[in-house]
């Protein structure tokens, strides 16, 4: 059986809420929720922010960037009335940032089963964040060529 | 009952005007003896975020749901949530959520069908709640047990099965998700996630009104005056029929039945939880396509 290997900034994330009991691990998601920074001016009047489709669940707003050093930076939003699809996107956001394209594209797309959140959170719920996750990597592709 | 009804004006006209309260009725009696107020939210973490003082939790995945098949929880299980969440067989329950209630609507029908006689709504939900500057507090709610019978739940008069809609064409079937979905341009609501759906339509037959309808601006009911007006007139609905409503998994369907149910008065209402998650990926049943509703297969 081959160890995964993460970034140390996923490791360190899911290390923290393995070591919790099941409804702490839900705590820690929502602060996670409240640590999500506001979008930098730049963003906050992209055309998608005004393309919110009511009747949605949890519309998550991603910006995923490399930068001229080839480094990722993610900025995200969603409604403060989602803070479960908020601490996906926080989670990912601090886990991500910082790395090089290559070893975004080189975290597993089953990270989000990783952290212990499937009981707590529930299964299907946690694709929300596989589906952040997705996209994420798509856009870094993209960017890459 | 153990706990008054909300004599509210506004609740007048529905045919079961017990099983709804208004926000003002409802912080008037909080912490009344024998009253358990639960809140039910799309969002796992709402509850933490905030919630109605002295308010408990129950998660339609983590709590409702079978922790395997699809299905809901057994009589001990729905016995051992009762219990933990200081709810006996004679308490007043009062739900909420986000969502126009989509939640609570359906955590009401799950203790329908686990005969829960006293089981109420707060009109508008959590969002008209926070709206009127209602007190929340992030802490969690520690209720003394409760002593809950192990009650075996019935589906046969609230719930459907594929089977039953299958037996039921022809009769009144109404598809209460979003046009889009009905028409078959896709499978989920709009930014809603994929969830593995094959099929894009609807049920033959299926009449398509969207449960927003039902709902105001402010996440309440509609008068009666106005779901008369949707339901018998333009529907066409008598308390003759036999009607089956259905979305995708179940809780869009599950304010339709409510409204159907207790606000019009209608008694052989009944929800089909497999909704289009099963329908539209299950083999050899039929589908139609398009805006119109269909004809029964031959």
């Amino acid at each position: 059986m081959s160890e995964i290997i993460l970034p140390p900034s996923l490791t360190a994330i899911r290390d923290d809420f393995l070591a919790l009991e099941q409804r702490d691990r839900l705590q820690l998601l929502l602060e996670f929720s409240q640590e999500l920074p506001a979008l930098p001016p730049r963003y906050a009047e992209h055309p998608d922010l005004l393309e919110r489709v009511e009747e949605c669940q949890a519309p998550v707003f991603i910006f995923p960037e490399v930068d001229s050093d080839g480094i990722f930076h993610l900025h995200a939003t969603a409604p403060a009335e989602a803070p479960t699809t908020r601490g996906f996107a926080s989670i990912l956001a601090q886990g991500l940032d910082g790395l090089t394209a290559q070893q975004v594209l080189d975290v597993p797309d089953d990270f989000p089963y990783m952290i212990g959140l499937t009981e707590a959170v529930s299964p299907l719920r946690i694709r929300g964040m596989l589906g952040i996750l997705g996209r994420i990597k798509r856009a870094v592709r993209a960017h890459l060529g | 009952m153990t706990v008054d009804l909300d004599a509210a004006p506004e609740l007048f006209g529905y045919a079961h005007p017990e099983r709804l309260v208004t926000t003002a009725w409802l912080e008037k009696n909080l912490g009344h003896d024998g009253l358990v107020v639960v809140e039910s939210d799309e969002d796992v973490l709402l509850y933490e975020v905030g919630h109605i003082p002295g308010a408990v939790k129950i998660d339609w995945h983590t709590d409702l749901n079978h922790p395997v098949e699809r299905d809901y929880i057994n009589g001990e299980a729905f016995s051992d949530l009762m219990i933990k969440k200081g709810i006996s067989r004679d308490t007043a329950v009062v739900i909420y959520g986000d969502k126009s209630n989509w939640w609570a609507a359906y955590a009401l029908w799950v203790f329908t069908l686990f005969g829960h006689e006293d089981v109420r709504l707060l009109n508008g939900g959590r969002d008209k709640w926070i709206a009127e500057g209602r007190a929340l507090t992030s802490n969690p709610s520690t209720p003394a047990p409760a002593e809950y019978p192990v009650i075996y739940r019935d589906d046969t008069e609230h719930r459907a099965y594929r089977e039953d809609v299958l037996a039921h064409l022809g009769n009144p079937l109404v598809d209460v998700r979003s046009p889009e979905e009905y028409v078959g341009d896709r499978t989920t609501a709009p930014a809603y996630p994929e969830e593995g759906t094959l099929r894009a339509g609807h049920i033959p037959t299926a009449v398509s009104i969207p449960w927003a309808r039902a709902a105001a601006e402010d996440g309440t009911f509609r008068s009666i005056e106005e779901l008369t007006a949707i339901y018998r007139d333009e529907l066409g609905l008598t308390e003759e029929d036999e009607v089956i409503v259905y979305c995708r998994i179940g809780e869009r369907s599950s304010h339709t039945w409510f409204v159907l149910t207790y606000l019009l008065g209608l008694d052989g209402v009944q929800n089909y939880d497999g909704s289009w998650t099963e329908w539209g990926s299950a083999v050899r049943v039929p589908i139609v396509k398009g805006a119109e509703p269909g004809v029964v297969p031959v």
